[in-house]
């Protein structure tokens, strides 16, 4: 007996504004101080009234186009109604029936490797205020419960996907792929941690038996703080509900729809108290608000404005500059700046892989080890890419380009500016430059040779790996050698 | 310094000609208030430190020769539904007892930015909920022209304020006929403007899309002053609209050359009471000795007003009340440490509320809910959309529509305690230019047998409030029933 697992994903988001969505306060994550991010309309005072953030609404529309949805003509504000401490006016200003998008997708890479890709449908995305945080007295002492009202009024876009899903792990690529592109966008910081995305996974079973596919009730995972969380609760929990069903024979419908949490210790989720039938919320249109018609030619603005959307440009990087997609990702993943960085240098030395090695690995390490973003990293794309054009050109070997580089880079953190003439420079300084020139070379080869007769006659006799102190001689009294070549010339001599 | 008698205007002018201080003004105010309002019962707070002090600081402007905002002084009562900073906004409900706004609303800040005095807050019914004033926490307000009645609500406190000559000028709010029906039964002007004319920010809601603030005042020209001093865009109000505010007070006198006034037949039939009738009809008669012309006009939807305003304002009101949970401000249910949360929210409300706004919240809950919505709350918004389009009909070929204000006179103060939806349906002339939208004046234009006020209605299209300014003034030019005061001990 097998089974299809299907997950569904509601994932919020917090807008990148400055301001709240219905006032002017401050849009920052500030758990030190609260309830200092307030005013009388986030605050719910008697006489507040809401007025709507263009910016968060033209981020929220960024959002709909990237994710390929429709994005509505005619949208409007509802309130979603129901009382909690953390919710002043007792009303969250929601989006209910017409949300500002619909009925799109967002693709993702099913096998990172294989390249083999899947639409996940996405059903909605709509913009709703968030409410403040409630802080409950952990130590059971019965301390009082406080309210802070600072996050009240932050804007978020709900994204809520079509169970496609059918694994965990795909749900986790899922958010990865959603917070590259909302990150690319500038739209959100999608940090689990801070709370700037949130994450509820709803998941069932298709058990198949052999007459007949059963449909298990669905569960929804709640309070997960990590993506990490979100596949680990959702891998736990599809093999719960396989074994619940096999006790229980329960199928969809047969129960209400359970709500459980995540426990990382204990990495198994747990029943939380159900809401007994779905709360009513009363929905009705805002009448504090007017609706929003958007024009054509609002939403032409917003789709031009979307830069080359991070899977595309991933995809680009493959195939342009023939990157394996193992370093297109790390690329890509490395967000926009950086992209552009890689970008320049194989466009200016034409050396897509080389450059993706150097970038990958060199420069990024220095950044990290540094603490330097891409826009602050000294060696600039034009004289990281004259370096390896001079690798290409056979100027100098990878080996003294690395000295060269690590030479740049100490000058550059030094506080001076760095230019293809100083890659000139140390060369010279450190006699780094390739001899391939065979005149100079012969006469060494010749000398060394003639000092090591019982090598040759090895290397003759077919100990190939004779040769080896040989170079090395040569390349220690010719520096800047190209190994290769002395190999080559040594060969030649001996074999004479 | 008497000012007893005197509008508005008039002591403007004598303000701003010098014959007079704001604090002189003002301390009759104070003086008449500290006379008449025991039995009246207009205001719930005197501010008589305060507003001396505004007035002390604009006679300073005046002798400074410094520039002095239009209401140059003037003493203005403003109904307990507004939020004034640092001074207690209570909307007469135990609720809010001890709420002091840290913010001004901006009806607020435009009357101090003109140079009013704020006197004080204004009695009304609890949180706007009623016609009568009866239902505010403290207790009625009485009516001037005879205080064993109401007077009208729920901008009550306010009209009987300026009826009893305590003060020139008055703000209320209109949500349903809450400024026009008690300016009816006080014997006073008052204007309900254009929804969007005036800022909500800072306006106690009660039903969103149907609440506006407006002036009351003794004479049309005053009201005009009052109105524009206080109308105008505001972005921090969504629904305030881009609208030029004309200088009304400077446009009353210029009379409506062949105006054509629209009466509806169908208001006139055995629910109205034959004084008021005759006293419309008599108005009537004045338009026609100017020249107008009376046409009769058809709202054929107006006789569902009741049942769409009854679903729509309630269902708002559920809404916008449910913030009133014990949890950020106001009143806290006692012995709350000891309850379960749910608990204290429901002790705290059940405490904090008034029956008639218990009954409105009740109302709405069910009207929004699962299952219920779609037969009411969005049936009554379709059906407000038909009673709109009736009145835009009607002003292709009318330019005012004139009737009764109320269908009854003042009752007595508790006559209608059983009976709350008579009250309902007592509204049933007042409701349709809220719902419309559409700026709705009262003008004093008879008295009964008994001695009590009755007003004519005048409604406009949208944005004219000065052909309703100049219309009134036109009839009040003619007469003499705004001159008429109250026999007060």
């Amino acid at each position: 007996m097998d089974y299809t697992i299907v997950i569904g994903l509601e994932v919020h988001v917090q807008l990148l504004t400055q301001s709240k969505l219905f006032c002017g306060c401050a849009n920052r994550f500030n758990p030190d101080e609260p309830n200092v991010q307030t005013c009388p309309v986030c605050l719910g005072l008697p006489g507040a009234l809401p007025v709507t953030n263009k910016h968060a609404f033209r981020l929220a529309m960024k959002t709909g186009a990237a994710l390929n949805c429709d994005l509505s003509e005619f949208t409007k504000w509802d309130r979603k109604q129901y009382y909690y401490p953390d919710l002043p006016k007792a009303y969250q200003i929601s989006q209910y029936d017409l949300p500002f998008s619909h009925d799109g997708w967002l693709e993702i890479e099913v096998d990172p490797d294989g390249g083999e890709s899947k639409r996940i449908g996405i059903i909605r995305a709509h913009m709703e205020e968030d409410a403040g945080k409630n802080l409950h007295d952990e130590s059971g002492a019965g301390g009082d419960s406080r309210v802070d009202l600072n996050r009240c009024g932050t804007p978020l876009v709900e994204i809520v996907s079509e169970p496609d899903l059918r694994s965990a792990s795909e749900a986790r690529i899922f958010l990865d792929e959603l917070k590259l592109l909302l990150t690319y966008l500038g739209v959100s910081d999608c940090n689990m941690q801070e709370g700037s995305l949130r994450c509820d996974a709803n998941i069932n079973l298709h058990i198949h038996d052999n007459v007949q596919n059963i449909a298990t009730p669905i569960v929804e995972i709640k309070n997960l703080n990590s993506f990490r969380a979100v596949e680990q609760s959702l891998e736990f929990e599809a093999q719960r509900q396989f074994e619940e069903w096999q006790q229980s024979g329960h199928k969809l419908g047969d129960v209400p729809k359970q709500t459980r949490g995540w426990s990382e210790r204990a990495g198994e989720t747990f029943a939380q108290r159900g809401k007994e039938e779905a709360s009513d919320y009363r929905y009705f249109p805002d009448p504090d608000l007017v609706p929003v018609i958007v024009s054509e030619e609002f939403i032409a603005e917003i789709r031009d404005e979307l830069c080359e959307l991070p899977a595309d440009r991933r995809t680009r990087f493959r195939t342009a500059y023939q990157l394996s997609n193992y370093d297109a990702a790390v690329i890509i993943d490395q967000g926009a700046e950086f992209a552009d960085y890689f970008e320049e240098i194989s466009q200016a030395c034409e050396e897509g892989k080389q450059a993706a090695n150097w970038v990958t690995q060199d420069v990024l390490r220095e950044m990290k080890e540094h603490s330097l973003s891409i826009d602050e990293f000294p060696i600039r794309p034009p004289v990281l890419a004259s370096l390896l054009k001079r690798i290409a050109g056979n100027e100098i070997s990878v080996k003294s380009a690395r000295e060269v580089f690590a030479g740049l880079l100490k000058d550059g953190l030094n506080g001076e500016t760095i230019t293809g003439e100083r890659i000139s420079r140390i060369i010279e300084e450190r006699g780094l430059a390739l001899v391939s020139d065979t005149a100079e070379l012969d006469g060494v080869i010749s000398t060394v040779v003639a000092r090591n007769a019982k090598i040759a006659e090895d290397f003759r006799g077919g100990k190939q790996g004779a040769i080896g102190p040989l170079i090395g001689q040569v390349m220690r009294e010719v520096k800047g050698a190209d190994a290769a070549v002395v190999r080559k010339l040594l060969i030649e001599k001996l074999s004479s | 310094m008497s000012i007893a008698g005197a509008t508005a205007v008039e002591l403007l002018s004598r303000l701003q000609q010098g014959d007079i201080s704001s604090v002189e003004v003002t301390t009759g105010v104070l003086e008449s208030i500290d006379r008449h309002d025991e039995s009246i019962g207009a205001f719930l707070l005197v501010d008589r430190d305060g507003a001396l002090e505004q007035a002390e600081a604009i006679d300073l402007k005046r002798r400074e020769g410094r520039a002095v905002g239009e209401l140059g002084g003037l003493p203005v009562a403003v109904k307990d539904v507004l939020c004034t900073k640092d001074v207690p906004t209570t909307c007469a409900s135990r609720m809010l007892k001890s709420f002091v706004p840290p913010y001004d609303a901006h009806v607020i800040e435009q009357l101090k930015a003109s140079d009013a005095v704020l006197i004080g807050k204004t009695n009304m019914d609890e949180f706007a909920m009623g016609s009568s004033t009866e239902n505010s926490a403290i207790g009625p307000t009485r009516n001037p022209w005879d205080t064993s009645r109401i007077p009208g609500g729920s901008s009550g406190g306010s009209a009987a304020a300026v009826a009893a000559g305590m003060v020139p000028l008055a703000i209320g709010t209109d949500t349903g006929g809450s400024i026009r029906q008690p300016a009816s039964f006080c014997g006073v002007v008052g204007l309900k403007p254009t929804y969007g004319r005036v800022s909500r920010y800072g306006l106690v809601a009660f039903a969103s899309s149907l609440d506006q603030v407006g002036p009351l005042a003794s004479d049309v020209q005053s009201a005009a002053l009052l109105l524009q001093a206080v109308a105008g865009y505001d972005r921090r109000d969504s629904t305030s609209v881009v609208a030029t505010v004309p200088p009304f007070s400077e446009r009353v006198e210029i009379p409506l050359d062949e105006l054509r006034i629209g009466i509806v037949p169908e208001h006139f039939s055995d629910g109205l009471d034959p004084e008021i009738a005759s006293a419309v009809h008599a108005a009537l008669d004045v338009y026609k000795s100017l020249g107008a012309k009376i046409v009769d006009v058809s709202l054929p939807h107006s006789k569902y007003a009741v049942a769409t305003y009854y679903l729509v304002a309630p269902s708002e009101a559920s809404s916008n009340l449910a913030r009133y949970d014990g949890v950020h401000y106001g009143l806290r249910a006692a012995g709350a440490d000891e309850m379960k949360m749910v608990d204290m929210y429901s002790a705290t409300r059940g405490q904090g509320f008034g029956a008639e706004v218990k009954r409105r919240i009740l109302l709405g809950t069910y009207a929004l809910s699962a299952g219920y919505y779609d037969a009411y709350y969005l049936k009554a918004l379709k059906v407000r959309r038909l009673i709109r389009h009736d009145f835009d009909r009607a002003f292709e070929s009318v330019d005012v529509i004139a009737g009764p204000v109320s269908p009854r006179l003042p009752f007595v103060i508790g006559e209608f305690e059983d009976d709350p939806l008579a009250v309902y349906l007592s509204d049933t002339y007042t409701l349709g230019a809220n719902l419309a939208g559409i700026p709705g004046l009262s003008v004093p234009a008879g008295m009964s047998e008994g001695g009590l006020p009755i007003g004519l209605q005048l409604l406009a299209p949208a944005f004219q409030e000065e052909r309703l300014l100049r219309a009134g003034r036109m009839f009040e030019r003619e007469t003499q029933w705004h001159t008429l005061r109250p026999g007060l001990d």
